[in-house]
């Protein structure tokens, strides 16, 4: 059976234009994202890879080429409620409770007060914060801020959940827990993720599909399909699949530094 | 608290210290001149010899008169038990309704502060909104709330109150309006700055959310912004209670603590006009005390503090 794919990027291309003259942040980005993937995006800083997942949020306008969400332009799906956004920060407002800020988005949409603390009951729970509703953000530490901002981005039951290097800002025994009940939710949800990081072993763990991208300009350099199975214990990344497969991330990352 | 009232205890005492011994310099040729007319012998003797001399060489020749400084009806430096005794008597002892009474003119400055406070912060609010959701009004405006504080108020004051007078506005309104031209700056600078607290990255977020204009303002800017709102509405009052004061000093119409300083400086009743100083300090107190409890409340319940 062939779906349609539910991010379609043709030939994308983007230029800022800035005080010292157009820098091409992407260019000729090819990429095709089916229902339920989970897509890293990895490189180094400049490569694109936010501003990719940016205007694929429509934060960020492409100067060229198409790109499609849901068959839709990116700003008709944010219209249609198509994803959650989270950022590399919590960016929990302090003066409202966990369950205030998970409510914030839903308040925007307009749901109603019943469906909104229907909602942020189930997501609390998904992200294993049931119980914390009433908490302000200070009191929580950061990777329980971070499960907070995941949870507000699934609240409106978008299909797309875009992560932009949301474990970045945390400690490495945090992450790799976080990273386990990222795969965990996954499973549970279904959703479609895209997810930007610059950790190897964090892209080859989490990911179905992994784009490797290259900087100046900011392009893909090598798209990888994971072999390893859906269901991943943490030990997974002793195996000889997972180091192959860092391998050859690595050789693509270095590929592409190549160029300068 | 004794780790608190200990330094507290000891700054005041300094000050008083300070204040007692400056009385005495700054009031020994009056003393001097007294004692020599009762027949007290004082060094040197006669008014024409002291006439060029220090005060603080006078002092230290005559440590029996320094008691007599700190008692003159009308010294060129009040004691501070004067000044005290001085605001007790004028609040407590005479009616709060007479014209020699502090609470009186108290009330007619507040009342005026109060009022401009409001016409300035609520005016420093919306010339913020607009500024920060305006780039034309940010260009506009700005330069001339800048300007606007670099006029004396001393100078400006006399004007506003006969270009008010002239279409008939007396008494508590131009001095509202001196007290808002103070008030309202603190309040644009602070609230704009809150306003435009949120992180790029708060912005997108509501963004990604589709949220309108007006959401984002409600939901996200305008709370972001309370704490740098109280903040300039604490300079904002004590600057509205200057206004007030200026303002009373040229309107002539005999009532408020600017007037009982002014007319306390014009009969030598340098206790009335330090009382009425130290009566203008208080008032300020509350009123930025009021603030931030207010502040403290509001912060409170937004779990912000």
């Amino acid at each position: 059976m062939t779906q349609l794919p539910v991010i379609e990027a043709k030939h994308l291309d983007l230029t800022f234009q800035t005080n010292d003259g157009p820098v091409q942040a992407l260019r000729d980005v090819n990429l095709q994202i089916s229902k339920g993937d989970f897509v890293s995006f990895i490189g180094p800083s400049g490569c694109g890879k936010t501003t990719f997942l940016r205007c694929i949020a429509a934060l960020e306008e492409p100067t060229g080429g198409s790109l499609s969400v849901n068959g839709m332009s990116p700003e008709e799906a944010r219209k249609a409620r198509a994803y959650g956004y989270v950022f590399q920060a919590a960016g929990l407002y302090p003066w409202r409770t966990i369950a205030g800020n998970i409510k914030l988005p839903l308040e925007i949409m307009g749901f109603s007060k019943a469906e909104q603390a229907e909602k942020v009951e189930k997501v609390l729970e998904l992200v294993d914060l049931a119980g914390f509703g009433k908490k302000f953000p200070w009191q929580l530490s950061g990777g329980m801020q971070q499960r907070a901002s995941i949870a507000r981005a699934l609240a409106f039951d978008a299909d797309i959940l875009l992560m932009d290097e949301p474990f970045g800002a945390l400690d490495e025994i945090v992450r790799d827990h976080l990273n386990e009940e990222l795969l965990k939710l996954w499973a549970r949800t279904e959703k479609t993720i895209g997810f930007v990081t610059h950790s190897i072993p964090e892209a080859v763990y989490l990911s179905t599909k992994i784009v490797v991208m290259s900087p100046r300009p900011g392009r893909i350099t090598d798209v990888i399909e994971s072999p390893l199975p859906k269901e991943r214990p943490l030990d997974i990344r002793d195996s000889p699949e997972f180091l192959e497969i860092a391998h050859r991330v690595r050789e693509g990352l270095r590929a592409g530094h190549a160029y300068d | 608290m004794k780790q608190v009232l200990i330094p507290v205890i000891t700054v005041v005492a300094t000050i008083m210290a300070f204040w007692y011994a400056a009385c005495v310099p700054m009031n020994i040729k009056f003393a001097l001149m007294t004692a020599e007319r009762q027949g007290e012998i004082v060094s040197p003797e006669g008014m024409m010899a002291r006439r060029d001399m220090s005060a603080l060489v006078l002092s230290v020749k005559n440590p029996a008169q320094w008691s007599d400084t700190w008692v003159q009806a009308k010294p060129r430096l009040p004691a501070p038990h004067q000044v005290v005794t001085e605001l007790w008597k004028s609040t407590m002892e005479v009616k709060p309704t007479s014209k020699r009474s502090l609470v009186f003119h108290g009330w007619v400055t507040l009342s005026a502060t109060l009022l401009g406070f409001v016409i300035g912060a609520g005016m420093g609010i919306v010339l913020a909104v607009g500024i920060v959701h305006s780039r034309a009004m940010d260009m506009s405006v700005m330069p001339w709330a800048i300007a606007s504080q670099t006029i004396p108020i001393l100078a400006i004051a006399p004007m506003i109150i006969v270009v008010l007078n002239s279409v008939g506005l007396q008494g508590l309104i131009p001095k509202a309006v001196i007290s808002a031209y103070l008030s309202f700056f603190p309040v644009v600078v602070g609230m704009v700055k809150g306003l435009r607290s949120p992180s790029p990255m708060d912005l997108d977020l509501v963004k990604t959310w589709s949220a309108t204009k007006a959401q984002s303002f409600w939901k996200l800017r305008l709370p972001a912004s309370a704490p740098y709102l109280f903040a300039s509405l604490k300079i904002g009052v004590a600057s509205s209670l200057v206004g007030t004061i200026v303002g009373e000093l040229p309107s002539g119409t005999g009532q408020g603590l600017g007037f009982r300083l002014l007319s306390g400086s014009y009969y030598g009743q340098t206790v009335q006009i330090w009382s009425a100083l130290f009566a203008t300090a208080i008032l300020a107190a509350c009123l930025v005390a009021t603030i931030g409890a207010v502040e403290r409340g509001v912060l409170k319940r937004m779990g912000l503090a």
